[in-house]
């Protein structure tokens, strides 16, 4: 593996390799308590505290676990503050609380944590992994917003419980239910891959002569430009 | 911090790695559940100031603003201010009594959940036994459907028709009523929780009307004060 | 009897674990790409639900009525190892049935739905026979979830689907759609 600078391991997990839209772990809290758009901040701010409190630990401890129990350390470094965070929010903010439920309890089996711990925390020095995981915490905290974004307005029409969208507005009540969460994240889906296909420019084939038809890459290495494709 | 492999070394080395996960594994947990239990003594009392005050506000809403509240276990067919030695609180159904300024009975608040449209509703409402008369109502938890079955939350008017009905309560559609005191209008396009709301009153009511009549005669009674 | 029989239609189709409930969508979404395969997965869910289920009732009525704080972590390390012991036992015992499971089994350790099971298992305050209904329950809900997706996917693979909605965004409208059709059940039991 090369070797990563400090700014990379941060920036990383926000966007180019984000943890819910790009490698797609971590979707059962990013649909199930993205209704509003409090309840996801709250699921975000949970999660970061969670993911930076066990890359903490791991990173500081992983010369003395050893390899074969490995995993089962890491899990009970992240259920442990998974229940922490469970305990605070319920002392701080039971409206909350209750409101994400179970939810808390389940970022114990968020695959965002465990895969952090396991491909990068248990490897690096705790400053990068604590970098590492800012940014997916930072991601993920995105990906959470524009799912609740969406839903809490087209669904409420409210943001953050503020009406946003005026008396005559009919919401779209679906956006609340759990089909709203799935079509939502798709939709997302859907227009990240319609952003990066048109971020290249369009191909025009060209036909030669002799018949050959062949399409040019423009982004593609000068030797690879053309290729023939009939 | 691996011991080498080599030929003299194996066994030994197993027995040691073994010996250093259970030991590994067994302070960590220990850690963890230090930790745990300290931040465990720092929340609880916490939260469990945060569940009176949710019970206490509820309560306040149904008997509108008792001055003092008392509460009962339903134990065995009667109410008692205690629970029994060994038995599980949690398990037990409860009732609140409240009083008014004069210290009059207002009457209690009793919690019921049955299965609404989706998922169950919990309601706590307000009774009188000696008058048969419903005092009020507010839903606890729902999981009903967000602008359609919510509504028995959200409806001021299908709230409010709690206030003051007789009990056993009868469920009319909206506008088909007739006026008579037990008649609550049911909320057009959410009939079935509307319906599962008054249900649940209704069965609680017949479950523990009678236990609450006799209490609350023995506590009048007792006290000397008027109804 | 009848409050079972709802606790267990109530987790199969109305309050469906997967397309309702959000739990369990890694293998929803990963592995639902043959009907055979979904419905092994799903056999390996149930069998590992309703043993977690005896295991929770368990844990809550003898080991943990007094020390609620050690809930998630005593039932993730007993998940885990009931997982772990279970897959043992099925090499050992059965050679074919664990051909048939065996992957499938370790992919069950992290996956929210027996974690998520457990949890709302604890707050309903379930005994043994409901826990046991709610955990066949909702792996009969599991189950048809995966086989309904994987029949879908099958069928569509040799369709014209658009290079932007190719492979994740397809399958998420999918699911969708199932979710809301899903919706329809609700209100099975009223009167």
């Amino acid at each position: 593996m090369r070797a990563t600078t400090p700014t990379e391991d941060l920036l990383r997990g926000i966007w180019r390799e984000n943890p819910v839209l790009i490698q797609l772990l971590g979707l059962c809290p990013a649909l199930a308590v993205t209704n509003t758009v409090a309840n996801g901040i709250a699921m975000g701010l949970a999660t970061t505290f969670v993911l930076l409190g066990s890359s903490l630990l791991v990173s500081l401890l992983s010369d003395y676990i050893p390899k074969e129990v490995r995993i089962s350390a890491y899990i009970l470094i992240i259920a442990t503050f998974v229940t922490l965070v469970d305990l605070i929010l319920a002392a701080l903010v039971p409206d909350i609380h209750k409101a994400l439920g179970a939810f808390i309890a389940l970022i114990v089996v968020n695959c965002i944590i465990l895969g952090r711990q396991e491909a990068f925390a248990s490897r690096r020095p705790v400053g990068r992994a604590l970098l590492d995981a800012a940014g997916t915490s930072m991601g993920f905290m995105i990906a959470l917003l524009m799912m609740s974004g969406f839903r809490e307005l087209l669904g409420n029409g409210s943001l953050l419980g503020i009406d946003v969208m005026g008396p005559g507005f009919e919401p779209w009540i679906i956006m609340i239910l759990p089909a709203g969460g799935f079509f939502m994240l798709g939709f997302i889906l859907l227009a990240l891959a319609w952003w990066q296909g048109s971020a290249q420019p369009p191909v025009k084939p060209r036909r030669w002569p002799n018949g050959v038809t062949t399409i040019t890459h423009a982004n593609a290495a000068p030797r690879e430009r053309e290729k023939v494709v009939a | 911090m691996s011991t080498e492999p080599g030929p003299g070394n194996a066994p030994a080395a197993a027995e040691v790695q073994s010996w250093r996960l259970v030991t590994t594994l067994a302070v960590a947990g220990m850690l963890a559940g230090l930790l745990i239990v300290l931040v465990f003594q720092w929340a609880h009392p916490r939260i469990l100031d945060h569940q009176e005050r949710a019970v206490t506000a509820a309560v306040d809403v149904v008997l509108s603003g008792p001055e003092r509240t008392e509460r009962y276990f339903v134990v065995d067919g009667e109410l008692r201010a205690e629970a029994p030695e060994g038995s599980d609180t949690l398990k037990l159904a409860r009732v609140f009594l409240g009083f008014d300024a004069s210290d009059a009975p207002i009457g209690y608040a009793v919690r019921g959940g049955e299965a609404g449209f989706q998922d169950i509703i919990t309601v706590l409402f307000g009774y009188h036994p000696a008058r048969d008369e419903v005092l009020g109502m507010l839903v606890l938890d729902n999981k009903e459907t967000p602008g359609l079955g919510d509504r028995i939350v959200k409806d001021m008017a299908f709230v409010e028709a709690f206030q003051g009905v007789r009990a056993p309560i009868r469920g009319v559609k909206a506008g088909s009523g007739s006026g008579a005191e037990a008649e609550v209008d049911m909320i057009t396009g959410a009939t079935i929780s509307s319906r599962a709301v008054i249900d649940i009153i209704n069965h609680r009511i017949e479950a523990l009307g009678p236990i609450l009549k006799r209490h609350l005669e023995t506590r009048v009674a007792g006290s000397g004060a008027s109804q | 009897m009848n409050d079972l029989i709802w606790i267990l239609i109530s987790a199969m189709v109305v309050n469906n674990f997967t397309l309702a409930l959000f739990l369990g969508l890694c293998p929803f979404l990963g592995v639902s790409g043959r009907v055979a395969t979904a419905l092994r997965m799903g056999a390996a869910n149930i069998f590992v639900m309703v043993i977690t289920s005896l295991a929770v009732w368990f844990l809550n009525t003898f080991v943990l009525a007094d020390a609620p704080y050690l809930r998630i972590i005593s039932f993730i390390v007993v998940i885990a190892s009931l997982v772990q012991i279970v897959e043992m036992a099925i090499k050992k015992l059965s050679p074919a049935l664990f051909r048939e499971l065996g992957i499938f089994l370790p992919l069950i350790t992290t996956n929210c739905a027996i974690l998520g099971l457990a949890i709302f298992q604890t707050n309903r305050g379930y005994g043994l026979a409901e826990g046991l209904f709610f955990a066949v329950g909702a792996g009969l809900g599991v189950t048809l979830a995966l086989v309904l997706m994987a029949s879908i996917r099958e069928r569509i693979e040799l369709s014209d689907v658009p290079a932007l909605a190719r492979n994740m965004g397809l399958v998420l409208i999918l699911a969708g759609t199932l979710s809301l059709a899903f919706t329809g059940f609700a209100g099975l039991f009223s009167s």
